[in-house]
């Protein structure tokens, strides 16, 4: 959902994108859940209100967590290590006595953060990327190509390792850059689908139009390509938004995330639960990462709820069998007669 | 006079649809005789595809159907899944329109004949299934040393050929042939007509050729059955029909043909009905140049207009019509018409 | 002939069109461990020697030359296999892949395994009834397969199987006996016990490798539910299936036959992603489990600030993963005869 609310935004941004006109924000946004049904219209509702739970969750964490996510004691002293969940610590407490509850509820903030910078600096880099190399093609296509594929072929969660080792070595590691190792991932996706969506829609006739009128390269872009090939954006963009938190936890598992002290993490809390797995200690390994199964599914709802909307391709047809009923119809006689007495009687 | 190989009784195919029921086929009746050749034709989207369809029973999910399809005294819109599944390959075949998409693209032209020989006459056994295959397919001019290629190997023309083959090598009582040469260029359309045409000849095969195109109803059909929005409105020998239509639609549909003497291209003003909600009374009277004001109001009734022929018209029925309904339909309410 | 004839041009432009492909890939890990400024030498070891240690290294391994020439000597390196020495236990990279990458290939591989069998199936149901409870159920199991992540899955499954239930171990490749017992032929620890004969020791890895293999299996067997519903769902739906139907061919063989052997075709495609993903998984299980894999060892030299091998490591997967989709591509040319064109 946050994708979703970033990309639509920054479209309406550029207020002339004027060739094939779409209504106003608010009713693009709501277009999806009108136009589904069954089962699709239940994954995309249920996912939108989870996604925009752990949203609320994130913006409030202070309030909603009974401590901070580095907090080892309270008025009584301080919480125990490993302990049970009991009414003091209602989700148990960590190894280093921080209060499994909190530190969820506050890694739902992190979850929210990290991933809203990468999508925004995957969608900065990767969209002009595409539409350029789409629509100016020749020797710049060809090199961006080559480089984004070598890059897509990559398997993700090494090349998110490398570009987060990286930069903890030489810069640090806090959200923003654990932000931009997790861009490095994404940039690749949105370029292949900006790209060829700029291709089919640069054969569009009112682009050709555009074109014989003069217009230049630099003005179609921006007016008349920008507004329709950013209509796929907003599919991957959610989808990449739950692959995002899969990275980050990922990272954060392998102890190449954000700092423990900087922030409460998923992965970095599983990373130090895999140790009281053997203890048979399940509160510190369960919480934390229900916390990254929730928020992944609820985004992926939304992410293919919203794919199966806007291509309808796969959607079945979802109607009830018509009843004929030859004669009623005649009689109300409002829709005009089914079939005339004289025909049934000619056939009888 | 001999049993008619197929029968439509009052058949009716709608589809559901989010804004109501799309009449695609609304009470039609037709007799297929064996070995005769049937024209079925009229504008896209008349409902023609559908009845050939529904001939088959291959109907889309969430569509209803009324009426019946008669083949050797039973409904095959009343049977269950495998005995209808039974019927088609033998009984009752379907050449598609698009030839290049109808084979599976992974499948050798030869697993293609062996599959349906194998689930259709398993006695047959593997050599005679073979023999069987390739002298169907000497038959439609494919030499058997492509046999064994795959379907993305031939042209549109012959993939055509295959896929008549491949239907005709069940030798069905029925095939219904569904705008066969619409996407085929003009030499390979002759080509295909003739092969229909010798099929006539050769086989007892009765045929239901859907087309839009009247001038191959006059080369090839016997018989011709005229279909608006989703009614047959006239039917008949091709040859009267062509000649002599008796139908105002029919009228316009043989003027709007383009062929060498033609020196004014002719269309019909306005277009197909919605079969949602039709016009009432009478479904051509928004478009019809003759249509009178009880064209509008009421059912027209089905005439015999001469040797076995009917048609679905005011016109010939001038005595029933009430009083004072005879006048001719005004413009606006023509217009308005439209409009709905 | 003809067939046999285009397919191995097939193949031989494939290859040809991997050297690029290859290219490309070695030079954006050359340059993503060359922009961190500095050598590998002082990266790995600043602080711990003394500067003149330090250059005495940097010029032994060649790091004061040009950036170019070393990008070449890279190159080179890599084209005859070489892929380094480790600076923090100077291991060679081809000892630790030939060491290690048994226990990766074991559990890649039975991970592929699970995923195929339990996903293939379901993707078919899926998308034989679409939009039905079925569908739904196996469409939700789909995302949460993929919404867990291996360590997640890993560790809830050590809680239940190992540690509650006791049904399996909870870690490691085999019990230390076996380990210590086994002989080593192909440094596939499973077919060295197998050939020996030790069919305890065999069952006692297959007993190790269940809980990662399902864990990691989960991952991928996910994006393979998705990708069968939806291409046996388009393929249903198309011309050749109505047109099969229309010659009576029963409808269980029209969706095993016709829909799933073409929908299969995309899934083919697209399974180089599938591999990548699968390693990826692989580094995250290996973690979980200690399961001493390439994973665990890029890990280690992650942790370590061994650049060399990181790199060595790194340049590794990316030629396993170019290799992988050119076996892919053959496989696709062998399923679907229009690909050969």
């Amino acid at each position: 959902m946050t994708a979703t609310t970033t990309v639509t935004g920054s479209q309406d941004a550029a207020p002339d994108a004027r060739p094939p006109r779409r209504g106003n924000l608010l009713s693009k946004i709501a277009a999806p859940y009108k136009q589904s049904h069954g089962v699709q219209r239940f994954m995309l509702i249920t996912g939108t209100v989870l996604s925009l739970a752990f949203i609320l969750m994130a913006i409030f964490a202070p309030l909603i967590a009974p401590y901070s996510f580095d907090t080892y004691q309270d008025a009584q002293g301080r919480f125990p290590q490993q302990g049970a969940p009991t009414s003091r610590n209602h989700w148990g407490t960590t190894v280093q006595g921080f209060d499994v509850l909190s530190r969820t509820i506050f890694g739902a903030r992190t979850a929210v953060e990290v991933v809203l910078l990468a999508v925004i600096f995957s969608i900065a880099i990767g969209v002009p990327l595409g539409l350029i190399s789409g629509y100016v093609g020749g020797w710049v296509d060809r090199i961006l190509v080559l480089v984004m594929d070598a890059l897509f072929a990559f398997p993700y969660l090494l090349l998110a390792i490398v570009a987060a080792f990286l930069l903890k070595n030489t810069i640090d590691s806090g959200i923003v850059t654990t932000a931009i190792a997790i861009t490095v991932v994404y940039v690749p996706q949105y370029f292949r689908v900006v790209r060829a969506s700029t291709l089919s829609a640069r054969e569009a006739t009112y682009i050709e139009a555009a074109r014989a009128m003069g217009a230049r390269p630099r003005t179609i872009i921006r007016r008349y390509l920008f507004g329709n090939v950013i209509q796929s954006v907003p599919v991957i963009g959610t989808l990449n938004a739950a692959d995002s938190i899969l990275t980050l936890a990922g990272l954060g598992f392998l102890g190449l995330g954000i700092q423990p002290t900087e922030a409460a993490e998923w992965g970095y809390d599983l990373q130090r639960a895999v140790a009281d797995a053997g203890a048979g200690i399940w509160w510190t390994a369960l919480f934390p990462g229900l916390g990254i199964v929730l928020a992944v599914t609820s985004l992926t709802l939304v992410g293919e709820g919203l794919n199966d909307v806007l291509n309808p391709t796969l959607r079945r047809r979802r109607v009830n069998k018509p009843r004929i009923t030859s004669y009623t119809m005649n009689e109300s006689g409002a829709v005009g007669p089914a079939s005339a007495p004289e025909v049934e009687e000619d056939v009888g | 006079m001999s049993a008619p190989a197929l029968s439509l009784r009052d058949l009716r195919i709608w589809y559901g649809h989010e804004r109501g029921a799309v009449r695609a086929v609304d009470g039609v009746s037709l007799d297929l005789m064996p070995g005769e050749t049937v024209g079925l034709v009229g504008e896209s989207g008349c409902g023609k595809s559908t009845l050939g369809r529904g001939v088959l029973g291959l109907l889309p999910e969430g569509a209803g159907h009324a009426g019946e399809v008669v083949y050797q005294g039973r409904n095959i819109l009343e049977l269950k899944p495998k005995e209808l599944r039974a019927l088609r390959g033998p009984d009752l075949g379907m050449i598609f329109q698009e030839p290049m998409t109808r084979l599976n693209p992974l499948m050798k032209i030869s697993a293609h004949f062996e599959e349906v020989l194998k689930i259709h006459e398993p006695e047959l056994g593997k050599k005679e299934a073979r023999r069987r295959a390739l002298e169907t397919l000497r038959g439609m001019g494919i030499p058997p040393t492509r046999y064994h290629q795959y379907p993305h190997e031939f042209s549109g023309g012959m993939r055509q050929r295959i896929m008549i083959a491949l239907a005709l090598v069940l030798r069905p009582a029925v095939i219904v042939a569904d705008e066969p040469t619409t996407a085929l260029d003009v030499l390979v359309e002759a080509q295909i007509l003739r092969i229909i045409a010798d099929l006539r000849r050769n086989f007892d095969t009765a045929l239901l050729l859907i087309t839009h195109n009247l001038g191959i109803v006059a080369e090839a059909c016997d018989r011709v059955a005229v279909m608006y929005a989703g009614r047959v409105v006239e039917q008949g020998p091709a040859y009267d029909i062509t000649t002599k239509p008796a139908h105002p639609y029919s009228r316009e549909l043989l003027r709007s043909t383009i062929s060498l003497s033609t020196t004014k291209l002719h269309s019909i003003p306005g277009a197909p009905p919605n079969l949602v909600t039709p016009p009432p009374g009478c479904r051509f009277h928004p478009r019809c140049p003759d249509a009178m004001k009880v064209c509008a109001e009421h059912w027209p009734p089905t005439i015999t207009t001469g040797p076995a022929r009917r048609s679905e018209c005011w016109l010939h029925a001038s005595e029933d019509i009430p009083a004072g309904l005879e006048a001719p339909l005004e413009r606006e309410a023509l217009a308005a018409a439209e409009e709905a | 002939m003809n067939r046999g004839g285009s397919l191995r041009g097939y193949i031989l432009v494939r290859i040809a069109l991997m050297i690029p492909m290859i290219w490309v890939l070695l030079t954006v890990v050359f340059l993503m461990m060359r922009v961190a400024p500095g050598d590998p030498i002082s990266a790995t070891l600043g602080g711990k020697l003394s500067p003149d240690e330090l250059a005495r290294r940097q010029a032994a391994l060649g790091f004061d030359r040009p950036i170019l020439l070393q990008y070449v000597d890279y190159l080179w390196d890599v084209v005859r296999f070489r892929f380094g020495t480790t600076i923090t236990d100077n291991q060679t990279i081809g000892s630790i892949i030939i060491e290690n990458g048994g226990a990766t290939l074991t559990l890649t591989v039975a991970a592929l395994i699970f995923a195929l069998i339990l996903g293939l199936p379901l993707g078919l149901i899926a998308g034989r009834f679409r939009e039905t409870v079925p569908d739904a159920a196996i469409r939700v199991f789909a995302i949460l397969g993929y919404a867990a992540p291996p360590f997640f899955v890993g560790l809830l499954a050590q809680l239940l199987f190992a540690k509650n239930l006791d049904w399996l171990p909870a870690s490691k490749m085999a019990s230390p006996i076996v380990q210590a017992t086994a002989v080593e032929h192909t440094h596939i620890l499973m077919l060295d016990l197998a050939i020996e004969g030790n069919w305890d020791g065999v069952w006692d890895v297959f007993r190790h490798l269940i809980l990662p293999a399902t864990t990691l299996g989960l991952l991928v067997m996910g994006v393979f539910i998705r990708l069968v519903r939806v291409n046996v769902g388009q393929a249903l739906g198309g011309d050749f299936v109505e047109a099969a139907r229309a010659r009576g061919v029963p409808e269980r063989r029209v969706v095993s036959r016709h829909a799933f052997r073409n929908a299969l075709v995309p899934v083919v495609t697209v399974m180089g992603l599938q591999a990548a993903l699968l390693l990826g998984g692989a580094v995250l299980t290996e973690q979980t489990f200690s399961w001493p894999g390439l994973g665990s060892r890029l890990l280690q030299y992650l942790n370590n600030r061994d650049y060399i091998g990181v790199q060595g490591l790194i340049t590794f997967f990316a030629l396993v993963v170019v290799v992988i989709s050119l076996i892919i591509d053959i496989v696709n040319a062998l399923i679907d005869p229009r690909v050969r064109y």
